[in-house]
């Protein structure tokens, strides 16, 4: 995440070793902006997280990358991926298809509705080999759809190409849908939400199929969810959104345990259970999040935040504290600072 | 949350106030307008006609148009554009008692149906489907054979027949709303069926029933005319524009701008309530409306 | 607080008397799935099997499972709204199953429900007013008004949201709204269905504090019902572990949490991600590991 002057071309200062750049990166509606400035980096075999609450522009930012945003929404910026010519955003339909399936694969949240009803799930497997022409002939596409249904570790694999997805449950839809995604060894795996709608125990089996899915094939990730605990197993790195933007980046460890933006600073504590104050309560953070679109000028958290000055009105810049972190806020948590138990802040604040 | 979030996300950009309204989709435009000429016409026809639509002028007989009668005159000297005004009022009433009758017995016997147990719900359905088996217009038919022909047992008749369509569909939105969790809520405070029928299911079935009440207007407006042509429906000489078509038709070789003019007026009639329909459907339809 | 006259006749030695908020004995339920073959009928589906539990008066109650372990079921019948197969409810001392629904009436004062999706528990064509106070319709309430302005305060809503409609509100103030709908008929019990699992991070420590001090304001008793272990951790004094039907453990939180006994509740506290857990070097492997048998 490092900041780029607004006009470089993107490939220009990039090592060979991307595999996504992102370049400020805009999403919008009717002149409402939606994403906006999302500059960020993934190398090969990384597995990067991006992280937000509802609003916040992850499901946007990875669909943009996908080019699978509804016809009224306007994306620019840049977004270019290794291997391909031409730069995503933009690019018609048919580039997509060609790249989509096989240089970026994605997960859903939804498994069943990512899976034809009408056609077995090993002929779905096929097909996305053979479309990009991946395997010669449909004999062969069909032994590795077996084969990568054995790799997600559905026990019967033979058995289970044959199925249709009404037959299984929702986790083993979900590895059918990995196993689709990671046919073609791509080069970029998005995954958007996979397991929130998922039993725990399925999510962690789910989740561990992921990685190692990834690190078999060196293949970089984009793993986005609300969840931070399950960003901080599966992610070396992350990107927290909010109101559209990214207001904070950097190693897990270094972001999870001192947080510089008050917003990460407050998510961590409201979503840290364990910890109470002196009166038995969860620290909280007051107010509730916007709509999309609706989040204030300048600062897009200064209106829930207990540290918010004059000067939170326009926006803060982008403070770099290393090749892939830092963060946009005018009152940071100060480096020595509080960790994980954190100032409480706020309570309650059931603003309308 | 991600696959809805991108929806959210387009629908909460949009200012707050208006985010339920989705903009006027040009059929529902146009059929508003058609049935608002129609419902104007019926209104004029009270105040003001060219001329006594069912005076007979033997003087004028068969009249090409002009600029004294609009749409010239018939057989027995009667002003085609004063019967035109006219009928519109037998097509609005006649679309009011058909619509009526439909939806005041269907739609409390699809909200019973849905909410009751099972055995009483397929119970209704099945005896609903015998009658939806059975021909509009026979039916209608019967009861003028029975009853003596007259617009109003006309329109019951089609009324009657057109119950299923209205049940069968409020039971589909009834079964929906009850496995709602306001619904369970609202039975675990303590409300009776009756006050949850009528508070719950009903104002979020009232969409359907609009949308499948302009769809009958339209149904039963064509029955009529069908009715009236075949000599079941409108009695003479209140002006109807079905039974003007009828008696068009011995005038078809050397007068057919008999026929022609209520022939429009009845296809406009029945295009505008079915756009009008289509229209509030795309705009009410609560499949695509919020499963937010 | 309490409506006195009220409560004191249908609960009758309310406050003193040691009966248990809720007794479960043994309950079962099956389903009748549909006939898919003309000489068969289809198996039963046994969505409770012999399911006992007491919860006493003023405890947080803790029921713990992923889907499919019946755990709706059984909150639909501690609620009066299905019937046991076999097996009794007692809501305060009072057997409820085999009632009909107008002998239920002191149910739906004693215990009321929260749910889940906030955006499917309140009806879109309501006013936030006319919702929390629909218990109060039920019940005759004189002065309705005044009360759902009451409730929405303490609750921690402006009282002019009355006026408006549910999808103007962001999820939590929704499930706000939801909370003030449960307390308006002044229950004793409050069962709450995954209340905060469909919220937003930065908001369900709100909720969760808000249930807690109104647990604690108008002492309640609380069942809590969440797949997510930490939560019912917090809230809970008490939980019961569901799987398959039947509850395979259940202990003070603290204890089953610290040292779970059976296979299961160890299985799904291991697979459970937490941001300590995954700093110290737990990976998504780590957390799949005990599931393997």
């Amino acid at each position: 995440m490092t900041p780029v002057p607004d006009t470089a071309p993107a490939s220009a200062q990039d090592s060979p070793d991307d595999v996504l750049a992102v370049r400020n990166l805009e999403v919008a509606v009717g002149g409402r902006k939606l994403v906006e400035d999302v500059d960020f980096t993934i190398r090969a075999g990384e597995r990067v997280g991006l992280i937000g609450e509802s609003g916040s522009g992850k499901s946007l930012t990875a669909l943009s990358i996908m080019g699978l945003l509804p016809e009224d929404l306007r994306t620019t910026g840049s977004v270019r991926l290794a291997g391909v010519d031409h730069d995503l955003v933009g690019a018609d339909e048919t580039r997509m298809s060609r790249v989509r399936g096989k240089e970026i694969a994605m997960v859903f949240q939804e498994p069943m509705t990512a899976l034809n009803p009408t056609m077995r799930v090993g002929r779905q497997i096929a097909e996305v080999l053979l479309i990009h022409r991946t395997r010669p002939d449909r004999a062969s596409a069909r032994a590795a759809a077996v084969e990568l249904l054995a790799q997600v570790g559905l026990p019967d694999p033979e058995a289970a190409a044959h199925a249709y997805p009404h037959q299984f449950s929702g986790g083993q839809r979900q590895r059918v849908v990995l196993a689709i995604a990671l046919a073609n060894d791509p080069a970029l795996l998005v995954c958007d939400e996979p397991t929130t709608a998922l039993d725990v125990t399925v999510q962690a089996r789910v989740l561990d199929l992921i990685v190692r899915g990834v690190e078999d094939r060196r293949s970089a990730m984009l793993f986005i969810t609300h969840d931070l605990a399950v960003v901080a197993t599966v992610c070396e790195r992350v990107m927290v959104m909010y109101g559209g933007r990214v207001v904070e980046s950097g190693p897990v460890r270094e972001v999870f345990t001192r947080p510089r933006h008050r917003y990460t600073q407050g998510l961590i504590g409201a979503s840290d259970l364990s910890v109470v104050d002196d009166r038995g309560r969860l620290i909280t953070i007051g107010g509730s999040v916007p709509p999309a679109g609706h989040f204030p000028a300048g600062c897009v958290f200064r209106n829930r935040c207990d540290s918010a000055s004059e000067s939170c009105a326009t926006r803060p810049d982008w403070r770099p504290t290393g090749p892939d972190s830092g963060y946009a806020c005018f009152h940071p948590v100060p480096e020595n600072g509080a960790h994980r138990t954190g100032v409480p802040m706020n309570q309650e604040a059931g603003r309308a | 949350m991600s696959a809805l979030d991108t929806e959210t996300a387009v629908k909460s950009a949009v200012p707050a106030g208006r985010r339920r309204r989705r903009p006027m989709t040009g059929g529902l435009l146009v059929g508003g307008l058609i049935v608002s000429v129609v419902l104007g016409m019926a209104l004029l026809s009270f105040v003001w006609t060219p001329h006594a639509p069912t005076l007979v002028n033997p003087s004028a007989r068969l009249e090409t148009p002009s600029l004294e009668y609009w749409f010239g005159t018939d057989k027995f000297g009667r002003d085609v554009f004063s019967q035109i005004l006219m009928g519109s009022r037998t097509t609005l009433f006649v679309g009011f008692v058909a619509v009526g009758v439909a939806a005041l017995v269907g739609v409390p016997l699809g909200i019973v149906a849905g909410m009751g147990s099972r055995w009483l719900g397929e119970l209704l359905m099945r005896g609903n489907d015998l009658l939806l088996a059975f021909p509009a217009l026979l039916l209608a038919i019967m009861f003028a054979a029975v009853y003596g022909a007259s617009t109003l047992v006309a329109m019951v008749a089609i009324g009657i027949a057109s119950i299923p369509n209205f049940a069968r569909l409020i039971r589909g939105g009834t079964l929906q709303v009850m496995k709602t969790e306001y619904v369970i809520a609202a039975r675990a405070a303590g409300r009776g069926p009756f006050a949850i029928g009528l508070r719950h299911v009903l104002p979020n079935v009232s969409s359907l029933v609009i949308v499948q009440a302009s769809v009958g207007f339209a149904i039963a407006v064509l029955a009529e005319a069908a009715l009236s042509f075949l000599g079941f429906g409108t009695p003479p000489p209140t002006p109807s524009w079905g039974r003007m078509l009828q008696e068009s038709q011995e005038m078809l070789s050397s007068a057919p701008r008999l026929a022609v003019f209520p022939g429009i007026a009845i296809a406009v009639a029945v295009l505008g309530f079915n756009l009008l329909g289509d229209g509030l459907r795309d705009r009410f339809d609560p499949k695509l409306e919020d499963r937010r | 607080m309490p409506d006195q006259s009220t409560s004191a006749k249908l609960a009758p030695g309310a406050g003193t008397d040691p009966v248990d908020a809720i007794s479960v004995r043994d309950v079962t339920r099956d389903y009748r799935r549909p006939r898919t073959s003309l000489r068969h009928p289809s198996p039963p589906v046994h969505a409770l099997r012999g399911v006992s539990f007491a919860v006493p008066q003023g405890q947080r109650f803790g029921i713990v499972g992923e889907s499919g372990c019946g755990k709706s079921t059984l909150l639909r019948i501690l609620a009066g709204l299905d019937r046991p197969t076999s097996g009794s409810v007692a809501i305060d001392g009072r057997d409820i199953t085999g009632l009909r629904e107008r002998q239920l009436r002191f149910v739906r004062e004693r215990l009321q429900l929260v749910f889940q999706d906030p955006m499917s528990s309140l009806d879109p064509r309501m006013r936030v007013g006319d919702i929390v106070g629909e218990p109060l319709v039920a019940q005759g309430h004189p002065n309705r008004r005044e009360r759902v302005a009451e409730l929405l305060e303490a609750v921690g809503l402006p009282t002019d949201v009355a006026d408006r409609y549910p999808h103007q509100f962001s999820g939590g103030q929704r499930q706000r709204i939801s909370i003030a709908r449960a307390l308006a008929p002044r229950p004793k019990i409050i069962v709450a269905d995954e209340p905060v699992s469909a919220l937003d991070v930065s908001v369900r420590a709100q909720v969760l504090n808000l249930i807690a001090d109104l647990v604690d304001e108008l002492s309640l008793t609380l069942v809590f019902v969440s797949h997510d272990l930490s939560v019912v951790r917090h809230v809970c004094d008490r939980v019961a572990v569901m799987h398959d039907g039947q509850i395979v453990e259940t202990g003070p939180t603290e204890q089953v949490y610290e040292e779970p006994q059976h296979p299961y509740t160890r299985r799904l506290i291991a697979a459970v991600p937490t941001l300590g857990k995954a700093l110290s070097g737990v990976s998504a492997a780590d957390l799949n590991r005990e599931y393997r048998p």
